[in-house]
Parts: C-alpha cells; structure tokens; sequence
C-alpha cells in the first residue's frame, strides 16, 4: 500500500560488494539518522510499556491471581477460568447480549449510512445539503454520558418525547417505560447507536462517491435510467468495495460492542439484557476483584476479534473483493 | 431564486413525476432528520433556561416558559463542578497539545523513506490496533507505574493515537519531497526540518486530529471512574454529569442523591434534577457544538485520508 511516488527517488543506496561493509554501513546509517532515532525511540518505549506489557498480564487467566504475590509463587491452574467460564450462566447470558447487540448495530448501522450516504448524494442543493449534513454530524461529538441523558430522558415516563409523540399519534395508548423492559434494550441501543453516529459513519461512504466519474450519471441518463436506477446499478455497485473493507473492520469488532450506552443506559430492570462483556470484565475485574476471570473473559473477545478479523479478511481475498491487507 | 433555478433546470433536464415524488420525499426526509437530531439538544437547552419549579410541571418543549439563568449560576458556583469543568478544560489542552505534538513527530519519522527503522517502528505501532491488554492488565499496569490518583493518568497513556498517527503519516507523505531535501541541503537538522517545515504545512491535518484527541479528551469519563474516583479533587465534567444521571436512573423518579445534591446549598427547591442534569449537559457539550462546523472540511479530509490509506 506504500508503493507512494516517493519511492522511485533515490531509495536504493550504492551497491555495496559485501557484508562486511553491510554491517558498517548500519551502523553508519544509525549515526546518521540519530535525530530520527531520538525523535521515534522515546516513544517506542512508551508503547511498550503501555501497550506490550500489559498483554504480559494475559498470563494471569492461567493462574489463580492474588495480587500481592511475586509472579514466580503464584498458583498456575491451566484452563480452569475459561471451563468455568463456558459452564456459567451469567457469561454466556452475557456473551447472547453481547453478539445480538453486536449484529444489530453492525446491520441497522450499515443500512442506514449507506442509505443516508445516498440520500445526501441525491441532494442537488449545495447549501441545504452542506447544513444537513453539518446537523447530522452533531451528535457523534456528544459524549455518551450526554447522549444517554438524552436518551433517557426522551424514554422517560413522564414528559419523554417518545412517549408523547406515540401516545399523540395513537400508537400506544399508555406511556410505555421503555428502559425498564429488557426486551426493548437491544433495540433501543441500535436505535441509539444509528442516531448518534449515522450522519458520521455516512462521511467515508461520501467519499467513495465523489469518486464515482459523473461521466456514468450522464450516460445513464441519456440511456433513459430512472434515479433509482442509477442509485442500484451506478452507486450501490460503486460503493462495494468501500462496503467490504468496512466490513471486516466491522467484523474483527463484533464482540466490542462497546461499553459505555450499556453501561450508562443499563439499570436493574433491563440488567439481563443490557450487560455485555465489557460489563461482566468490569464487574467482576474491578468489582469483585476476580482479576483472573475477568482476564480470561478479556482474552475470549481478543482471540474471537482476531480470528474474525483474519477469516473476514481470507473470505474477501477469496472472492476477489477488496481487503484489509 | 430558488424557484427560478428550479425552473431553468427543468427546462435543461427533464424531471419526471418520479423525479419529484423523490425530491419531495428526499427533502422531507432530511427535514425529519434534522429534527430528530436537533430536537433533544434544544429541548435540553429549553430545560437549562428555565425556572426548576416550573419544569417540573411539564411541557417545555423548544422555548423556556419561565426564562432564568438561575440554574447556570447555581452550578458554577458549585465548588465540585466548577473544580471539575477546570480538570476537564486542562486535561483536553494539555492532553490535545502533547498527543498532537508527539503523534506528528513521530509520523515525521516514520514518513521519511530513508529511515533505517521505518517498517519497525510503523509496524510495532500499527499492530497494537488489532489487540490489547485488556482491562485489568492495563489497571494493574497504571497502579504499578503509580499514576492512580494522579492527573498524568488522562494524559500519558493516550499520548499516541494509531490511528491519528496514520491519518498525519498519509498527509506528510502527500507533501513534496522537495521541501526536505532542499532544507537538508541547506544544512537544516531534523529536528529544524519537522518544526520550520513539516509543521507549518501539516497545520489543516493536525486540526483535524487536535479535534479528534480534544472531543476524546472532553468526553471521557470512564478512566476517571476507574482510576480517579476516590479523587474528587480530580473529577471531570462528564464524569460529575454521569454520577447525576446514574443516581436519577436507578431511582426513576430522580428523587434521591441528586436531589439531596440539589439541596445541599440550602436553597431547597430552587434548582432540581433535571434542571441540573440539562444546564450540566450543555454546558458539557456547547464547547464541542460550538467548535466542530468550522473544522468540518478538515476532519472530513482527514478522516478519508485515514481511511483509505491506513494500513
């Protein structure tokens, strides 16, 4: 992917006959290059520390962790966390919320970017446009915290718009306490999720279509094709491989269906529906101090993410589509 | 003029009823959008003008009924907020101003083709993307290196964003490689070069990224949660809005911790929940409500540059 215009500039040094001079010559390079190795090593460091050494505590899954112990005299039990794991209830409760969550988000989400993308695409005045999409965008710069104010306060029982607007149009006859019945949860996290990111997500898709050459609109036009015509055989097909490639993103991400609208809109009368497994590490991690569960559940979604990521990935290559890498 | 251009256009394509039956819909549906996206923001604004008693009664829909700045004055007069809108203000200028810097310097780095260690530091970077350590081998790594309770908590260990790093990578290589060169000639250092050149010119994409880092910055509670929250002293906006909104959700009727918090000052019914939670919300996103429109072209930029050229 790095194939830019720079490389054909003198990249390849003089040849050099053997490896004697090879190795001086590294060392030479280094010393040449030492303000580019103090600008780039402090924060190699940096990322090792917080990012490599924590993957070391990975290995406190295979243990019965107490903290306080030295490494060498803690108790190595195997895969004792993750058998308890897949016996207990409360996990694969957890692990159900947390891929139907996933699949609702990542289904309702495309859907409605690339509908809006093609909306937005269909509007012809600049200005209008240019607001809308501005409007559309505000509410992926709010924090969840303010978005699950909003959120909640427009379910609530009394005064909540939602309630009022149905009750207004005749659909319910009674204000329906919408955060207190679990079977609404998933729901209304997707409903959430699109309201809040639909105008953002919409952006990449955007510029994929500019890309397309008009020269495909006119012709089709003077073919005789409708504009939904051209929105199914010029757009849609246009925007494949900007689809799969988000897609596979999207896959490798499936079981981090993220933590905070869960967290923030989750209470006890939808708790069986709303905890995912960011909640259950965190309950158990941070709560109850049962460090090696909670790792062993946090390992469960990496290894998941990964190995669907890279078949996500195979699959694409395989049919010939755009891919990751 | 609308109505003119209209016609001129119909004149040079033609529009079908199936044309306009879409047009109208399309507007339309862009007019709901709007609304849908709108409406909860001014309501909340409609809220935090207006007299808490008179909230309570209902039906505040986009205008206050009973106009006061009461409620704005109450909470920032309250020490706890005010302390934390002052922990959240600093940790986004400082956190924004130390990523950027440190993620442009060291996409510098791995944009020259000539450097000997590129591909290992590029990859060392890109490949912590795909994994982590997880939650509680990353809190056990804060509380080793001592920074729970510490303000450096929100700061160092987001130093460097993969994906900004990408973004401002894929914008410097875009920029001609004669700039450099010629500087060198010149006798001009690296660290010369990054900072009279590479900065200057990258300034459209390191905006983009600066609004990336400070929303993040502004919007986190989660590590002042989970480090901080035996710290009051180092509480954050989101993080005091938060507490509000959890209290009033698990009660449902709001009636409780927040509005003992409420009534703490003695003033007992001048200012209630709700009145709080909305003045709290948008005092806590207008900054960003207010900032984002004008940098639209520029993280429209840098998001696709990001997304089409990473990795």
């Amino acid at each position: 992917m790095e194939l830019e215009k720079n490389v054909r500039k003198e990249t390849s040094p003089p040849m050099l006959p053997k490896k004697v001079k090879k190795k001086r010559k590294f060392w030479k390079t280094v010393i040449q290059q030492r303000a580019l190795i103090l600008m780039s090593f402090p924060f190699l460091i940096w990322l090792f520390v917080f990012k490599y050494v924590p993957l070391w505590g990975w290995t406190m899954a295979f243990q019965d962790y107490r903290p306080g112990l030295p490494f060498s005299e803690q108790e190595w039990v195997g895969l004792k966390h993750f058998k308890f794991l897949f016996q207990d209830e409360a996990f694969l409760r957890v692990l159900r919320n947390t891929l139907a969550m996933s699949v609702i988000n990542l289904v309702l989400g495309f859907v409605t970017a690339i509908t809006l993308a093609i909306l937005f695409n269909e509007l012809h005045n600049g200005k209008f446009k240019r607001i809308v999409q501005t409007i559309s965008y505000m509410p992926h710069f709010l924090s969840w915290v303010v978005a699950a104010g909003i959120i909640s306060y427009a379910l609530s029982l009394e005064n909540g718009i939602v309630n009022i607007v149905l009750q207004k149009l005749g659909i319910i006859d009674e204000p329906i306490l919408w955060l207190g019945i679990g079977e609404y949860f998933w729901g209304i996290i997707g409903v959430s999720e699109v309201w809040k990111n639909v105008g953002w997500n919409t952006i990449i898709y955007l510029a994929a279509i500019a890309m397309i050459d008009p020269e495909q609109y006119e012709a089709a036009e003077i073919d005789g094709a409708s504009r939904l015509q051209r929105i199914f055989y010029i757009t849609l097909p246009s925007l494949k491989p900007t689809i799969v490639i988000l897609l596979i993103l999207n896959l490798g991400n499936i079981l981090e269906t993220g933590f905070e609208p869960q967290y923030l809109l989750g209470n006890p009368m939808n708790l069986d529906y709303s905890e995912n497994l960011d909640i259950f590490v965190l309950k158990y991690g941070i709560s109850m101090g049962n460090f090696s569960l909670a790792t062993a559940a946090g390992i469960f979604k990496t290894v998941v993410s990964f190995i669907l990521l890279f078949s996500a990935n195979h699959i694409a290559k395989r049919l010939g589509q755009a891919r990751l890498f | 003029m609308q109505k003119i251009n209209v016609a001129f256009r119909s004149k040079v394509r033609y529009m079908s009823r199936g044309d306009i039956l879409f047009n109208i819909f399309n507007y339309s549906f862009m007019i709901m959008l709007c609304i849908v996206m709108l409406y909860p923001m001014l309501n909340t604004l409609a809220i935090s003008l207006n007299d808490a008693n008179d909230t309570i009664k209902g039906g505040i829909y986009l205008w206050p009924r009973e106009f006061t700045l009461y409620n704005y004055q109450y909470v920032l007069k309250e020490n706890t907020l005010l302390n934390a809108l002052f922990i959240s203000v600093l940790r986004t200028v400082l956190g924004t101003a130390i990523s950027v810097f440190c993620t442009a310097m060291v996409a510098y780095v791995i944009s020259r083709k000539e450097f000997i260690f590129r591909k290992f530091v590029t990859i060392a970077f890109v490949l912590t993307m795909y994994f982590n350590g997880g939650l509680i081998p990353t809190y056990l790594l804060m509380r080793d290196l001592g920074l729970i309770g510490t303000f450096w908590v929100y700061i160092i260990p987001g130093i460097i964003g993969v994906f900004n790093l990408i973004v401002i990578r894929s914008f410097i290589e875009g920029l001609p490689n004669s700039l450099v060169e010629s500087a060198r000639i010149d006798g001009a250092g690296e660290f010369t070069i990054f900072f009279k050149i590479i900065l200057p010119l990258s300034l459209p994409v390191l905006a983009t990224v600066s609004l990336f880092v400070a929303v993040y910055q502004w919007n986190s509670w989660f590590d002042v949660f989970l480090y901080n929250s035996s710290n009051p002293n180092l509480s954050t906006l989101q993080y005091e809005l938060m507490k509000i909104l959890q209290n009033t959700n698990a009660t449902m009727s709001g009636k409780t911790a927040a509005d003992a918090f409420a009534n703490a000052s003695g003033q007992s019914n001048a200012v209630t929940p709700a009145s709080i939670r909305a003045t709290m919300t948008i005092i806590a996103s207008l900054p960003i409500i207010l900032v984002y429109p004008f940098l639209q072209k520029y993280f429209i930029k840098g998001l696709t540059l990001g997304g089409v050229k990473g990795e």
